[in-house]
């Protein structure tokens, strides 16, 4: 339940991080004034970090733990095993999970302490005198490989999601015999939408789509 | 030696005596009863409701099934109903007719006494079942579904989908969990009776094996409840589950119990047709069909034509044909010994010519598809996974098969056998449904004596029993233990070349050829000349593998069937002596000339109990008879015309 | 037809189990699983092996002690079905059929592919039942209930206790059988009474049995035999979280 509850935070959190990423598609003014006004929260932005940081560590810690019974429910294994329903996100979550929280830590380093690229260094203020999150997130994406690890990470996010979101209402018992169908494709269709969300990035970026707003 | 048989049926107009002889038993006061231990082998609706009640009435009880749960009892595949006298249709049903057409069904060769108190108790029994939460169908109006069911011209079926009998012993599986749970009822699961104790005459204890681990242990306690089933293994093909045996009943009659009635056998009209020598048992089709369905077969002998291929004109509805007020309705032994008699003339239908067809198609014309398959989806689903054919589209085939056991230990109006403290409940009894048992009625039975008989009757017997309980270090406990052991030994010992299975089916093939649907003196004498034969083979070269000491499958099978061997003797003896026609045992040299049972109320209108004198031809066992006094109902030529 | 059978061999509890191989030959397709387990014994018998145990007893689906686990997937390829139930014409000609106990720890193994099952009886031995006394009971018609939620009722107690939800399960959880215990008695006006205790009671039982938990795969569902919907494990969590509510709330 409380996996159910955490995870139903950081689904929260990963669509407004979609939201505020996609500003990037509206120029750089966007995304620089939005990046400035998440700043300007100061302490409460923190406190935000905090929470969602809390989140996420239940959200580990529960899951391993009941990972680790789940193991321990069928000491002898199956020689030969075949399932008819459940499907590959389902079974391998504790797998896309921790997979995606190795990406959320590179990605922390990469966008947010910015110690894995040294260009970052060299940006200057935009003409509003904001950091220019635009084209730091321009420059990151030009590195094919910074994108591909960031595509993956989308895509086991997007896998995990894809059996989390609809997860979320039968743990809770907010689910019936009708709307057990209906939530599992709504789950998938927004995992799904997240992925291409968040991709179309630095997708975008590789085909230069969209280029930095000034250069190093 | 056992004197006249006393079936301590209570004086008074027939209405009245059960509530007599209530207000006049002795009791056993709430603080004396977690003095007594009771004895319950058999978990299923006899067995699992007796437990569960005993146990909440606060004796102390030791319930033992041979199934790995009690809730795996083979009560749980009954599927079609359990009737009650509610009247809930307005159809002018009542306490006594429930009783004349169970009396009339049975064909005249059960107790009153015993048939009406059955009646009785019969409306009790559906209260307390849905008090426990047992899901019977219901009409929008929230209201209890009835429907009518083989042999009845009333509504009086209570039913939960086909599976009946798995909710209402989930029921009595959830009691008895709660009395588990209570610390009322001690359970043995995968735990075999195989010996009786008896002491100074009485029952007071059972020898056991765990099938898990194989160890021979003794119970004791202050009465012995037997609720085992039937045996209508002995067949060895039949409806019942693989496990079920006669040994517990077999062996209480080797140690003085009487056994009554044992021929007679029921044959249910509709099981899927036997495919293949592999086959190792029959599934039922549920006798609820035969509402929808008609029965037929071609006209013509050998006529090898898809159904769909034979005109109208050229069907021959037999059923409606010979019975028109009943027609696909007609009680089992009927509708049984019909299809047998229409394959023998060689109209069978099926690869094997052993079949009639159960047509749909007039149904599902006359209420469309979709009311049929809400009404018996799930009978068709099955229908379709062991045949791989689509009984919408092509009529089902059907087949009758050993299904149910009237016959059974003695036991007398109190439930207890001429043993006293054995007492014997469920089908493991012969007592209420004479010679042919109605659709709906074994589940009313056995749950009426496991919730509202025995757990006024026992108190009569105990009462008397205060303290009386030995301890199993008891000699009659170590005798029983190594008697068992010996026998174990003994099979294990042979070693000889043929497995268990193979002397089953020979022993099967025999009895239903012999002493199945239609029986004659010259069968069932060969039967009883070829049987002692088998015995003896079996027990020179049988092949038992592994030991004693362990789960071992093969050992369980092989005690089953060396009792199955001398059992199938003590059928075939009294099918022999019953020279009439009743009900489940017809006998071909006594017919009406149009080919109906032909009874002989003036010699046989009792029950005949057999004493146990040792085996086979060396002593054959002596028989005791009670007559059959009938003071309310009128003996009849049952007529289903 | 014939089969080449791989087939889990164990003598006890304790011994070290392996796959053993064997033929099945000359199989009629209408054979049913069991049976041409029962000829392959037959074999094994003759030839003076030990056969292989296996637990079977109604073989019609409905007592539910059939247990195998017959090419990774419980009671085998006919869904829904019992083992009991699955007939050989549901396999190719010559395949290879991998045959294995129900797998959990909850599920101690016997021998073979025999295991204790005790632990679904212990489940509802906390709670799994009305307190109703035989003889205490009101007129059967005295108390309505609607035909839809009786049907939903009935639904739910179709479960014929095999485990095999608990065996398919990735976590081997028995979610789905303590499922359908309680919604079956919560649809009922009957259970209301004991409604918030039975679901506490029921569900720790069965978490102490060391069952694991439902991560939602829904496997369970796909191989039940009763069909029970997995949308009762939803109802299991409500009523579970509604019930420690109300107890954390004194009631």
């Amino acid at each position: 339940m409380i996996v159910a509850i955490t995870g139903v935070v950081l689904i929260a959190f990963v669509i407004g991080h979609l939201l505020g990423n996609l500003q990037i598609f509206l120029g750089p003014d966007w995304v620089n004034s939005y990046a400035e006004h998440l700043r300007a929260l100061g302490p409460l932005l923190w406190a935000i970090r905090i929470f969602l940081l809390v989140n996420l560590l239940l959200h580990i810690f529960y899951t391993i733990s009941l990972a680790i019974e789940n193991r321990r429910a069928r000491p002898v294994h199956y020689r030969k095993r075949d399932y008819v329903k459940a499907t590959f996100a389902s079974r391998y979550m504790a797998m896309s999970g921790l997979i995606v929280l190795a990406f959320i830590l590179y990605h922390l380093a990469h966008f947010t302490v910015r110690v894995t690229d040294p260009r970052f260094l060299l940006l200057k203020a935009d003409p509003l005198n904001r950091y220019d999150v635009y084209s730091m997130m321009v420059y990151g994406f030009q590195n094919i490989f910074v994108s591909a690890f960031y595509v993956l990470g989308m895509f086991l996010l997007a896998l995990h999601l894809s059996h989390g979101t609809s997860s979320f209402f039968q743990s809770l018992g907010l689910n019936d015999e009708k709307l057990a169908p209906r939530l599992a494709v709504a789950g998938r269709l927004l995992a799904w939408l997240i992925f291409v969300g968040y991709t179309s990035i630095p997708v975008a970026v590789l085909l230069h789509l969209v280029k930095p707003a000034q250069q190093i | 030696m056992i004197g006249s048989l006393d079936s301590k049926i209570p004086s008074g107009p027939l209405a009245d005596k059960w509530a007599n002889h209530k207000d006049h038993s002795r009791l056993v006061s709430p603080n004396n009863r977690r003095k007594f231990e009771i004895i319950v082998v058999g978990s299923g609706l006899a067995g699992g409701s007796a437990a569960a009640t005993l146990g909440e009435l606060g004796y102390h009880v030791k319930c033992f099934c041979y199934q790995d749960s009690p809730r795996r009892a083979h009560s749980i595949a009954a599927q079609g109903g359990i009737n009650a006298a509610k009247n809930y249709q307005n159809d002018g049903d009542s306490v006594f007719r429930l009783f004349y057409d169970t009396i009339k069904g049975g064909d005249f060769r059960s107790r009153e006494a015993n048939v009406y108190r059955l009646a009785e108790v019969s409306n009790l029994i559906i209260d307390h079942c849905v008090e426990q939460g047992v899901p019977f169908a219901r009409e929008y109006g929230g209201l209890l579904a009835n429907r009518s069911f083989g042999g009845a011209q009333v509504s009086r079926t209570f039913y939960a989908r086909g599976q009946t009998g798995q909710q209402l012993l989930l029921g009595a599986y959830q009691a008895l969990c709660r009395q588990i749970a209570a610390g009322n009822v001690e359970m043995f699961p995968q735990t075999e009776m195989l010996d009786l104790v008896l002491i100074d005459g009485h029952a007071k204890g059972i020898v056991t094996r765990s099938l898990v681990s194989g160890r021979i242990e003794s119970h004791s306690g202050d009465a012995v409840v037997l609720a085992t089933g039937g045996y209508g293994n002995v067949f060895y093909l039949s409806t019942n589950a693989r496990g079920c045996n006669v040994t517990a009943t077999y062996r209480a009659y080797k140690k003085g119990a009487l056994f009554a009635n044992p021929c007679y056998t029921q044959i249910h009209p509709t099981c899927i047709p036997v495919s293949g020598e592999n086959q190792s048992k029959l599934t039922l089709m549920s006798e609820s069909l035969r509402n929808d369905g008609r029965v037929w077969v071609p006209k013509k002998p050998d006529d090898k034509r898809p159904p769909s291929q034979i005109p109208e004109a050229e069907r021959d509805y037999y059923l409606e044909r010979k019975y028109p007020s009943f027609g696909n309705l007609a009680p089992r032994d009927i509708s049984s010994r019909s299809a047998k008699e229409v394959c023998d003339e060689g109209r069978g239908v099926g690869e094997s010519g052993r079949g009639v067809y159960l047509d749909f198609a007039d149904a599902i014309a006359r209420v469309g598809e979709n009311t049929i398959r809400e009404r018996y989806g799930n009978l068709f689903h099955i229908y379709e996974k062991i045949t791989g054919e689509n009984a919408y589209e092509r009529p089902m085939r059907i087949y009758p098969a050993v299904h149910y056991t009237m016959g059974g230990l003695w036991v007398d109006y109190n439930l207890m056998s001429n043993v006293p403290g054995l007492h014997v409940i469920g089908e493991a009894n012969f007592s209420d449904h004479g010679a042919n048992r109605l659709g709906a009625s074994a589940l009313m039975q056995g749950l009426a004596d496991g919730y509202f008989v025995l757990p006024y009757t026992l108190p009569a017997y105990l009462a008397g029993q205060i303290g009386k309980r030995p301890a199993t270090d008891h000699p009659e406990f170590r005798k029983a233990e190594s008697d068992v052991q010996a026998r174990t030994r003994k099979l294990l010992a042979i070693n000889g070349k043929r497995s268990v299975d193979s002397f089953h089916r020979e022993l099967g093939l025999l009895l239903w050829d012999k002493c199945g649907m239609a029986r004659n003196a010259a069968g069932l004498s060969e039967a009883l000349a070829r049987i002692p034969a088998l015995r003896e083979e079996f027990w020179r070269d049988v092949r038992v593998p592994g030991d004693g000491e362990e789960f071992n499958q093969s050992l369980e099978r092989a005690g089953r069937v060396a009792d199955f061997l001398e059992f199938a003797e003590l059928m075939c003896t009294d099918a022999l002596s019953r020279d009439e026609s009743c009900g489940g045992h017809f006998r071909e040299e006594h017919q009406t000339p149009d080919g109906e049972a032909l009874r002989d109320d003036e010699h046989f209108a009792d029950v005949f109990a057999w004493e146990y004198q040792g085996n086979g031809s060396v002593a054959p066992p002596k028989l005791h008879r009670e007559p059959l006094v009938f003071e309310t109902v009128e003996l009849t030529q049952r007529s289903y015309k | 037809m014939r089969f080449k059978l791989k087939v889990w061999r164990q003598k006890d509890p304790k011994a070290k189990g392996k796959l053993v191989e064997y033929e099945a030959i000359g199989v009629s397709p209408n054979t049913s699983f069991l049976e041409m387990l029962d000829v392959v014994n037959e074999g094994l018998v003759a030839r003076g092996e030990e056969p292989i145990a296996f637990d079977s007893d109604c073989r019609e689906g409905i007592c539910g002690t059939c247990s195998l686990t017959i090419n990774g997937e419980a009671h085998g390829p006919d869904h829904p079905g019992a083992a009991c139930e699955v007939y050989m014409r549901r396999f190719k000609d010559g395949a290879t059929i991998v045959v294995e106990p129900f797998r959990a720890k909850p599920f101690p193994l016997i021998k073979d592919l025999v295991v204790d099952r005790s632990a679904l009886d212990r489940i509802v031995q906390a709670g799994g039942f009305v307190a109703a006394r035989a003889g205490s009971a009101p007129e059967a018609n005295s108390t309505l209930i609607p035909k839809h939620r009786a049907d939903r009722a009935m639904e739910a107690a179709a479960c014929i206790g095999c485990g095999a939800c608990a065996a398919a399960c990735p976590n081997a959880s028995a979610m789905l059988f303590t499922a359908a215990k309680v919604s079956h008695l919560a649809f009922l006006p009957q259970g209301q009474p004991e409604r918030t205790s039975r679901v506490l009671k029921m569900v720790t039982a069965m978490d102490a049995e060391g069952f694991g938990n439902c991560t939602n795969t829904y496997e369970c569902e796909a191989v039940c035999p009763a069909e029970i919907s997995a949308s009762l494990i939803a109802k299991l969590n409500r009523e579970y979280v509604i019930a420690s509510l109300r107890r954390n709330a004194g009631e």
